[in-house]
């Protein structure tokens, strides 16, 4: 393999370029990160007056906690959910508008638009379409015959919760997809229409299986983001009610460690959900340096 | 992530201090909007009047983010002078023996004139230790009151100058009311926890905990699965499915206003701190004030209602001078003057008996009917045990653990009595943990 090379004089200069960036992670990272993994075997009282090691003790009461059990559950759905939905609709927008000859450009211009909104408005702006009380949707749901209820029903709450997270995330999405698909040689496309297949086939023959590796990083990255990334969304529409059901993990450490000050629990969980998304990183890296060359 | 939000959280209270001739004094607050704006013009005020001491009001958020700020800032050694925290840390910071230095402590020792018997014990009662010291500074406290709609009440062909007494009346007025059309709900309600279990317990004399509901010491339980704590919680289910009553979301209640604001809703139970913002919100209608409904058939109650709002904590780490300071601004803050001025402008109770004196030869109940409703119902009866206050430790999230409970109660997958005894059983592991990290 060919790589560019850059001799300096200076032995010290390259450790000097880099100096900054490693300043920033230390300080920013791996110092906090390191706190966070020292609290967790301590239980302390808010104000830091007196601590005590209390050793694995803040991990195996979370493994015996109900709520961090169900927070656990509610996460495996809420995660994949979001994934899917999102990760889904990005690819249906970018493959129909792939086939637009007029528009395409407004078209993708607006399907872009979204990602610009800040979380915490998007989670606003689908709490009012969604109240109970004086919302949109709740409101046509009622004439089709359906009582939407977020704020009692875990169903309902979930449902919101996904959409909200999803919303914005399908633009993303979009974007990646529509470059896989300008990647794919048209001349492939046009020889299996010459010989007779249909959109769809084409679609799950040539298509689909061209933009595996896209997909593959999506379903990475947005399994992260939905892991979490979706805070704002969450504080901003259910705040992790009703009863726990959209009590997402990420939710659960800031509210059982600045609302409860709970800090060993708190940064137990925080070292858990660190564990979980070095595994997703080091899962996405092998798998997509491997199939991103064939 | 949270250890890196509380660094970026020191970084700015590095950044904040600086130094003036006159003593400076912070105060780290929760008061927003309309609130801060007058706190703002008291503060101001207090700076104007001398020139010893000069006071920085910093607004830090909502309460429980002013408190996690002076925690994480008392870690840094960066804490202000002064922080506002609500009723529900009173069992966090009163733990907190190394970072608090209590109010009656400070007056003595400063020389300050000081007289805790001028408060009201209703009020104090609640931030007292169980020798009668005060701990902190009263500042804002109010109790949930019950509004009504006197326009419906009038179409439903009831009488609009009789609010309901009883949870009889709330019953039989919400189905009249229904029945004839005049609203669609009876009744709704904010902080269920609060209002329809912490005062609905006190105002029926009944406990929510043991060893005088958590004041007497650490080592309280809870006891809120009581039979008639049971039965209003059976209630209020049987109402909700009968359409009587509508459940307005967790904590403050989001969707609780806006349901009486809409006119759907014709009787609301929440805090007499809502009274400015109810009375601007009803343009369409004219609202009625009465007391909380109780049980006729319960002896002893009604008995009196306990507060909420939040309280001055003094944190230890400054110099005399300082705390010099602090005194001659804590007898400012409760000086008839000051305390009638923003208790008729926010709904906050008057939080001792001059002000509320002042209020009267004002004239200001008389002219403004409904705002003595608050006083007259925490001052109804002398407390009991039952109804001082509670202090318990991690109560932010035992709040929370009510709330839960509860939506599992309207959404049918508990009965209540299960509801209870859950919130009996997690919110005694909840104190349990407390004590095992303050011990």
């Amino acid at each position: 393999m060919q790589t560019k090379r850059t001799v300096f004089g200076n032995r010290l200069l390259p450790y000097a370029f880099l100096l900054p960036q490693l300043a920033v992670t230390v300080v920013f990272f791996l110092w906090p990160a390191a706190q966070a993994v020292i609290q967790s075997f301590q239980r302390e009282d808010a104000f830091g007056l007196s601590t005590t090691w209390v050793g694995l003790a803040n991990y195996v009461d979370l493994l015996h906690e109900p709520t961090y059990l169900n927070s656990l559950k509610v996460t495996a759905i809420f995660a994949p959910a979001v994934t899917l939905l999102s990760v889904g609709l990005g690819l249906v927008f970018a493959v129909s508008l792939d086939r637009l000859v007029r528009g395409s450009r407004v078209y993708a211009a607006l399907l872009v638009w979204p990602y610009a909104v800040a979380p915490a408005v998007a989670g606003i702006m689908w709490w009012f379409l969604f109240n109970p009380t004086i919302g949109l949707l709740p409101y046509l749901l009622a004439a089709v015959g359906y009582r939407w209820d977020h704020s009692l029903q875990p169903t309902d709450a979930m449902i919101l919760v996904v959409i909200a997270a999803s919303w914005k995330q399908v633009s993303y999405n979009f974007l990646f997809f529509m470059a896989g698909l300008q990647a794919i040689p048209k001349s492939m496309i046009e020889a299996a229409a010459i010989d007779g297949a249909g959109p769809v086939k084409r679609f799950f023959t040539i298509v689909f299986p061209l933009l595996s590796p896209t997909t593959f990083f999506l379903a990475v990255i947005n399994l992260v983001y939905a892991m979490f990334d979706t805070f704002p969304v969450i504080h901003a529409t259910t705040g992790g009610n009703p009863a726990q059901s959209t009590n997402i993990l990420v939710y659960k450490v800031f509210v059982d460690g600045f609302i409860g000050l709970n800090l060993g629990s708190s940064a137990a969980q925080s070292v858990v959900l660190m564990v979980i998304v070095v595994t997703l990183t080091v899962i996405q890296f092998k798998w997509v340096e491997r199939k991103v060359n064939y | 992530m949270l250890t890196r939000s509380l660094i970026a959280g020191l970084a700015l209270t590095f950044l904040s201090g600086s130094s003036f001739a006159a003593t400076e004094i912070t105060w780290w607050h929760a008061m927003g909007g309309e609130l801060g704006k007058k706190l703002d013009e008291i503060v101001a005020k207090y700076n104007a009047s001398q020139d010893e001491y000069k006071v920085t009001a910093v607004y830090k958020g909502s309460y429980p983010e002013t408190m996690t700020a002076a925690i994480a800032a008392f870690r840094a050694k960066q804490q202000p002078d002064i922080v506002q925290v609500f009723e529900v840390g009173t069992g966090t910071m009163m733990a907190a023996k190394g970072a608090i230095y209590p109010v009656y402590q400070l007056m003595k020792d400063t020389g300050a004139a000081f007289d805790p018997k001028a408060f009201l014990s209703a009020v104090v009662g609640y931030y007292t230790d169980a020798d009668g010291n005060m701990l902190s500074m009263p500042f804002n406290s109010s109790t949930p009151i019950l509004y009504y709609n006197k326009d419906v009440f009038k179409k439903a062909g009831l009488d609009p100058e009789q609010p309901p007494k009883t949870w009889e009346d709330v019953e039989s007025y919400s189905q009249k009311i229904m029945s004839s059309g005049a609203a669609k709900c009876g009744f709704t309600t904010g902080w269920i926890s609060w209002v329809q279990l912490e005062n609905f317990s006190a105002w029926h004399n009944k406990p929510i905990g043991t060893l005088q509901n958590g004041i007497g010491g650490m080592d309280a339980e809870l006891t809120v699965n009581g039979d008639l704590q049971v039965r209003h919680w059976t209630n209020l289910k049987k109402w909700q499915d009968e359409g009587l009553f509508q459940y307005g979301g967790p904590a403050g209640g989001n969707d609780a206003p806006p349901k009486f604001y809409s006119q759907e809703c014709a009787i609301y139970m929440n805090s007499s701190a809502s009274r400015a913002g109810v009375i601007a919100n009803s343009k369409d209608f004219e609202v009625g004030f009465g007391m909380l409904p109780y049980y006729s058939d319960v002896q002893g109650a009604p008995q009196n209602s306990i507060i909420g709002g939040a309280t001055l904590w003094v944190l230890k780490g400054h110099d005399e001078a300082e705390y010099k300071g602090v005194a001659d601004f804590f007898s400012f803050l409760s000086s008839p003057e000051v305390q009638a001025d923003w208790h008729q402008y926010s709904g906050y109770l008057p939080i001792t008996e001059a002000a509320y004196k002042l209020g009267q030869e004002q004239g200001f109940y008389a002219k403004n009917p409904g705002s003595d409703v608050a006083i007259k119902q925490i001052t109804l009866n002398p407390p009991t045990d039952n109804s001082k206050g509670l202090r318990f430790g991690n109560y932010v999230q035992i709040r929370d653990v009510i709330d839960e409970e509860f939506q599992n109660l309207l959404a049918g997958q508990k009965s209540p009595k299960d509801a209870l005894d859950s919130v009996v059983t997690r919110g005694n592991k909840l104190i349990a943990d407390f004590r095992a990290a303050n011990g």
